[in-house]
């Protein structure tokens, strides 16, 4: 099976995932959404009515009046689709065909910094400080884990290896959450270093409002950084101790070539494969921790926008953002996928 | 792979030094979580969400055990019950007397005093509080006369320091103090020196009359309470609630929302993985496609769409925590079924004409055994803190005071800006205490059914 087949194959297996997952969204916050559509619509129109004294006067008695609001009522039903019940199969259809074409329509009560009630808006705003947050802290993380890995699985057994591998273990029992509250406890306000509100003050339009952020963005960056790179070290280590049995690292060894050749250009390249996997899984992970992370330090990205539009239940945020989250999780295991592919030719070969 | 024994395994476990560890502290949280059952009783934790049950305890207090250090001792909050008691009678009147005495040996002084009773009487005797201090003063803080009642009466009553009367009284002494008391609260002035405001330590003797004509006045259940800062071992929260009580109760929850989740998805996943395995073909292409999807949903997203929109119930909670577990452990057990089907005494049985359920009960699982105790081992400390960081966002069940429940109420009121560090520490400590225990144990178990995995 040539390259192109495999990634071809890959391909739509992961778009029919994407709207299997698109479609338990549905189905999931469905019935919750046309009910508080249909409270849209009586509100709406109930509110017209009142801004509007001269309907009510026109009418004789109460009965007709509710008669004629209720058909008001009944016509934008039927306008906006809603007469039908959200499961029927051509209100998902639409549904399904708007997310793919990213039309997610309106949040409900949510809005963008610049006020803007586009989910589209909304996501576009949030996206780039996640993404500046836990993909620098994800990129930190895997440079000290993977150098600190070479190093304590190329000497196993030593003081450093057994400082990693204990540190790993222990640092990989504490959510990261929790840890950003005590953090935030101790350098916000034991000892004022660091804000503890992760969101600047200042607004976006202001030229410092980067430095701002930057500053605002190293408390969390450092927890992340700190509770994550250890069990990366573990892992690489692991990979590590794995190859440095193999025949040709101790060929190498007993030709005399440097250590610290074998170590970073023979060994590690070989741990490769699996490494590029777990980093391409790790950028998208992070971007799905990242709802508690961001909610405990109050960081404007993605993480806290969902869990907002949970507790307000904007559904089109909901939807629109699980889609997101989806779409990259999607796109990293495809991506380290084809990347284990490209690193190790037995993948395609094989199957 | 080479099946181990059950034996080969214990035997093996036993020679691992972190298996023991993990085993230690197993047992530690079991025998903690037995106790909380003795200790407390379930009603008690019923009760966490009901402020009444709360009342009488301080807010956000700190452990009492802080007072050991050398430091400025913070005044316990003091919950006396057991008064003692003294009936008098002279001529036609009875005196009914409750004496406290409160050892009051602390650097500052107390939030208040509530005193609480309830007097069973006819007619409208006259109840006196008095408070006679180490250096021998006597206050009079409060002469008042019950509700006039023809029978026998009940009444309840709260007397609160806060009582204009009792500061009243207390401005008739003003001459004794060096100082103007004029602004102070009752309690700055009864537990203060005459000389400066300052403290003055020593035994205090709250003593409560009851004057009455009847003999047979009463007064049942007094209490006397002193509001302090510090109180039980491990605090108080904002809401009063004793996090002693919420932290001891959450370890059963904790193993139980770990064991359950990861046994159940190993289960799940074990008999998934082999049935696919075992049956080859287009059964195990489907399958595994199927498993596919479930991998490639993003888990807190739907764990958090599931809590709110179906049940955010505890058993529910791990019933997705199990959606979302078995998947991981389908795949391994798949390539190892694929491996075992090949195998001479598995052909055999077939040709035997054998069921396939009897072949993959009796001659597969068995050897997959191993390695699903030690997935259970290594799984357990991401279902504990998934459902912590789902009862953090508020999505858990509240009627269960979890580790992670009491870490949300913290976060809500701001206990970390505030510095409360005795409601974020021992939730999150104990989280963490209870995912090392299972991780050591994995690790060990790990070690054994993957022998590559060995230290070197």
């Amino acid at each position: 099976m040539g390259l192109k087949k495999y990634v071809g194959t890959r391909l739509i297996t992961m778009f029919g995932v994407l709207m299997a997952t698109l479609l338990l969204t549905i189905i999931l916050v469905g019935s919750n959404m046309d009910t508080i559509l249909k409270q849209g619509v009586v509100f709406q129109v109930r509110a017209e009515i009142t801004e509007n004294p001269a309907i009510a006067e026109s009418f004789s008695s109460v009965e007709e009046f509710e008669a004629f609001v209720q058909e008001q009522i009944d016509q934008r039903t039927i306008a906006l689709g809603l007469d039908s019940p959200w499961y029927s199969p051509q209100r998902i259809g639409i549904t399904m065909y708007k997310i793919l074409i990213l039309d997610f329509g309106h949040a409900t009560f949510l809005t963008s910094d610049s006020g803007s009630s586009d989910v589209k808006d909304i996501l576009l705003e949030k996206l780039p400080r996640t993404i500046l947050l836990f993909t620098t802290a994800t990129i930190i993380i895997s440079i000290i884990g993977i150098f600190l890995g070479a190093l304590s699985g190329s000497k196993s057994g030593s003081k450093l290896d057994r400082l990693t591998s204990t540190f790993a273990v222990v640092s990989s029992s504490f959510p990261v959450w929790w840890i950003g509250m005590i953090m935030i406890f101790l350098f916000a306000f034991v000892y004022q270093i660091f804000p503890a509100r992760a969101t600047p003050s200042i607004p976006s339009s202001d030229p410092g409002y980067i430095l701002a952020l930057l500053y605002h963005m190293a408390l969390p960056l450092i927890t992340i950084v700190m509770i994550g790179f250890g069990s990366w070290a573990y892992l690489v280590r692991n990979f590590m101790i794995g190859i440095m049995q193999e025949d040709f690292i101790i060929a190498k060894k007993t030709m005399g070539v440097n250590q610290k050749k074998i170590i970073y250009s023979h060994a590690l390249k070989n741990a490769a494969p699996p490494i590029i996997t777990i980093l391409a899984l790790s950028l998208s992970g992070s971007l799905g921790g990242a709802i508690i992370t961001e909610a405990v330090f109050d960081w404007p990205g993605m993480g806290r926008l969902y869990f907002e539009a949970i507790t307000v239940m904007d559904l089109p945020v909901i939807i629109g953002a699980t889609y997101v989250l989806t779409v990259f999780f999607l796109a990293s295991i495809f991506l380290a996928d084809l990347l284990y592919g490209v690193f190790d030719p037995r993948v395609r070969t094989s199957s | 792979m080479s099946a181990i024994s059950p034996s080969e395994i214990k035997q093996e476990f036993l020679k691992s030094k972190i298996g023991i560890v993990g085993i230690g502290i197993l047992v530690i949280l079991i025998l903690v979580s037995i106790f909380a059952a003795i200790i407390i009783p379930v009603e008690t934790f019923q009760e966490w969400n009901n402020p009444s049950s709360w009342i009488s305890f301080p807010k956000t207090a700190i452990p009492v055990w802080v007072n050991f250090f050398p430091t400025e001792k913070i005044p316990e909050h003091k919950i006396l019950e057991e008064p003692q008691k003294y009936v008098e009678k002279l001529n036609d009147v009875s005196i009914v007397s409750h004496q406290f005495v409160v050892n009051f040996d602390y650097d500052s002084f107390p939030n208040d005093f509530i005193y609480e009773f309830s007097a069973e009487y006819s007619g409208a005797p006259l109840l006196k509080m008095s408070i006679i201090r180490p250096d021998g003063v006597k206050f009079e803080l409060l002469s008042t006369s019950l509700p006039f009642s023809e029978s026998m009466t009940k009444h309840d009553e709260r007397i609160f320091s806060t009582d204009e009367v009792i500061r009243k009284n207390l401005f008739l002494k003003k001459e004794l103090f060096d100082f103007s008391i004029e602004k102070l609260s009752a309690e700055d002035i009864v537990f203060s020196r005459l000389d400066t405001h300052d403290v003055l330590k020593g035994n205090y003797v709250f003593q409560v009359n009851l004057y009455g004509v009847k003999a047979e006045n009463e007064i049942a259940d007094s209490r006397l309470i002193v509001g302090g800062k510090a109180f039980g071992i491990m605090g108080t929260d904002e809401l009063r609630r004793d996090l002693a009580v919420g932290l001891l109760w959450g370890t059963p929850l904790a193993l139980f929302i770990g064991l359950a989740v990861s046994i159940g998805s190993v289960a799940m996943g074990l008999l998934y993985g082999v049935y696919a395995g075992f049956k080859g073909k287009k059964t195990d292409e489907a399958l595994m496609r199927f498993n596919d999807v479930i991998y490639a949903l993003p888990a807190l997203p739907f764990l958090i769409i599931l809590a709110v929109t179906i049940s955010n119930s505890i058993f529910l909670i791990i019933g997705f925590l199990m959606i979302f577990g078995w998947v991981g452990i389908a795949k391994v057990s798949r390539s190892m079924a694929l491996q075992i089907k090949t195998k001479g005494y598995v052909e055999a049985s077939k040709m035997m004409g054998q069921k396939n359920s009897r072949i993959i009960l009796r001659h597969i699982i068995p050897q997959l055994l191993p390695y699903a105790l030690a997935s259970v081992a290594i799984s357990v400390p991401a279902a504990i803190t998934t459902e912590a960081g789902l009862s953090f966002l508020g999505l858990g069940d509240p009627t269960f005071p979890t580790w992670g429940q009491i870490l949300h109420d913290a976060n809500v009121h701001g206990a970390a800006p505030r510095g409360l560090w005795w409601w974020i520490m021992p939730p999150g400590v104990m989280i963490a205490i209870t995912g090392l225990a299972f991780v050591f144990m994995g690790n060990a178990l790990d070690a054994i059914v993957n022998p590559k995995l060995k230290r070197q």
